[in-house]
């Protein structure tokens, strides 16, 4: 991994990075990658395992949720109107 | 006065109950600590000031005779616990000024109990860190030696009730946070099975991991909370439903598993000479020791740090300035987008969220991500098939006594190796209790941890208040 990757990786997860921030990043990486790489040598077969499905999904149909339009309005950065504003897209 | 220090839910109940002290005056007896010793231990980042009138009307359930044992019972929570109408911020400044819009499971439940709340506990932002030195909110400090950390990444709710903050208090697990925290604080802390307690309204880290876990000074005291929590909850779609928590494996038999050759080496000396004193005292109390082998589980650690970040960079992809939390201007969307993340996510954050893109990321998915996925499920099957041997399975909780603050916060593996004997229960999705096991000559806290299969909480209660009694 070199400084390109991550800044690549940065951008992939809309994360701004210092330079010193990026140089710190690579170092960190390495040293984590190193150790979780031991999961390589590790021989498994294709995984077996049997699961027991079990039906969580509700009815299509809608239902009353207590929590206020109001109070998730008052969380937005930027509104108009009671919409969320926000920079222009196209 | 009332005892803090040696209070439990049952004591305060039924002095609740005689009248020897109001709901009120419980609270106001937590919050005089608080004001006391909140400012050098920063165990919470919030009081709420609501408290007192929760207790006032925790105590109407007294006169009018519908009183639980968790009714005016002060409790702590966790900072990524939402609260409706309190600030939830997950340790980060991302989320700074976010107020909870609605109450998590967990939080219904209480409120429905009448518990008291007492305010939110500092941690590790977004629970990454076995050390609460990553909240953007400064560090925590161990009300025991408070030159030392109190664990992590639940280090605020573990400080609040060893220093009689809080009766009990409840943080979450993805790989110890609740554990190690316990062991570093000396307290009884229980990671249950997962799918026991919801997951709703919990700001996640690592969806297939993350419990919400209860601390207690006794092993009764986090039973209590847990089975007053442990319900299906139909929002929260891993809530296991009633009919999957089988009863029929429980097990209160006394034999005990050690995988011995998990902690060769990298243990402490006097966090081993301590272990092995306990399972003495277990086996002249009647507990059958045997030696087991977990081949793959020494991967676990190593498979944690693969799945957790994969699953962290993509949980913490929702927070990106447009919402709520913080946003910061831009020219665009993009750099709305870069300038907020950038910002507001710490340092262990951004490393976790680039590590995770990375195992995610094409061409290197299938070496580790998918790979990880599949030892991950050898470990699960490795220990549940232990478990049709053995009754429980015990490890020391941590490796190491709790450290400086300061310490291993320029060696991320240094700080990840601290969750070693914590990370096969979360990946196998079995439940586990951390016990406190005595003390070091310098007293410091020791404990000792043992898993049992999934839903048999039962047999760990049972062997942690049977410990409890051989001290």
């Amino acid at each position: 991994m070199n400084i390109k990757d991550v800044e690549n990786l940065a951008e992939l997860a809309r994360l701004e990075l210092s330079e010193e921030e990026k140089a710190q990043l690579l170092k960190d990486m390495g040293g984590i990658l190193d150790y979780v790489k031991q999961v390589e040598s590790v021989e498994v077969e294709d995984s077996d395992s049997h699961f027991d499905a079990f039906n969580v999904w509700r009815e299509d149909k809608t239902e009353d949720r207590d929590f206020s339009k109001d109070s998730i309005i008052k969380q937005f950065p930027d509104s108009q109107d009671n919409f969320l504003k926000v920079k222009k897209i196209l | 006065m009332i005892d803090l220090k040696n209070l439990t839910i049952e004591k305060a109940h039924a002095a609740l109950e005689k009248g020897e002290y109001t709901c009120r005056e419980l609270t106001e007896a937590y919050l005089e600590v608080i004001k006391e010793k909140n400012k050098e231990l920063n165990a919470y980042l919030e009081v709420f000031d609501d408290a007192l009138a929760e207790a006032d009307k925790a105590q109407k359930k007294f006169e009018n005779g519908t009183a639980t044992l968790l009714t005016g019972i002060p409790f702590a929570i966790k900072d990524n616990i939402l609260f409706e109408g309190h600030i939830a911020s997950a340790g980060s400044k991302i989320l700074e000024n976010y107020t909870a819009t609605y109450d998590a499971f967990v939080i219904k439940k209480l409120k429905e109990e009448g518990a008291v709340i007492l305010g939110r506990t500092n941690m590790d932002e977004f629970a990454m860190g076995s050390s609460t030195q990553t909240s953007a909110y400064g560090v925590t400090r161990n009300p025991i030696d408070t030159s030392l950390v109190p664990g992590g990444s639940s280090g605020g709710s573990a400080a609040a009730v060893a220093a009689d903050m809080a009766l009990v208090a409840l943080g979450t697990e993805t790989c110890g946070s609740v554990r190690e925290p316990s062991a570093f604080c000396g307290l009884v802390g229980l990671k249950p099975t997962y799918g026991a307690l919801s997951r709703n309204g919990i700001i996640a880290m690592g969806n297939s991991l993350d419990q919400v876990s209860p601390f207690g000074k006794t092993v009764r005291d986090t039973e209590i909370i847990f089975n007053t929590l442990s319900k299906y909850d139909k929002e929260d779609s891993t809530s296991a439903v009633e009919a999957l928590r089988s009863k029929e494996n429980k097990s209160m038999g006394k034999k005990i598993g050690i995988p011995w050759h998990l902690f060769e080496e990298g243990v402490d000396p006097v966090i081993m000479a301590n272990f092995k004193e306990s399972m003495e005292k277990l086996e002249n109390a009647g507990y059958e020791i045997v030696d087991i082998k977990l081949p793959h589980s020494k991967y676990s650690l190593a498979v944690y740090y693969i799945i957790m970040p994969a699953e962290v960079s993509t949980n913490l992809s929702r927070f990106d300035g447009i919402r709520y939390g913080l946003s910061e201007p831009g020219a665009n969307l993009m750099e709305v987008y870069k300038k907020s993340r950038g910002k507001g996510f710490g340092a262990e954050a951004r490393r976790r969220i680039l590590l995770g893109t990375y195992v995610l990321s094409h061409g290197y998915y299938d070496a580790y991500y998918n790979k990880a996925v599949k030892v991950r499920e050898k470990i699960k099957q490795e220990v549940l098939q232990a478990f049709e041997d053995v009754d429980l399975i015990a490890t020391p909780t941590v490796p190491i006594l709790p450290f400086k603050l300061g310490e291993k916060l320029n060696d991320p593996v240094a700080m990840y190796l601290c969750d070693i004997f914590s990370a096969p229960a979360n990946l196998a999705g079995v439940p586990s209790i951390a016990l406190p096991s005595g003390k070091t000559d310098k007293n410091l806290p020791l404990s000792i941890q043992f898993m049992a299969t999934h839903w048999d909480e039962d047999a760990l209660f049972d062997v942690g208040k049977k410990f409890e009694t051989l001290k």
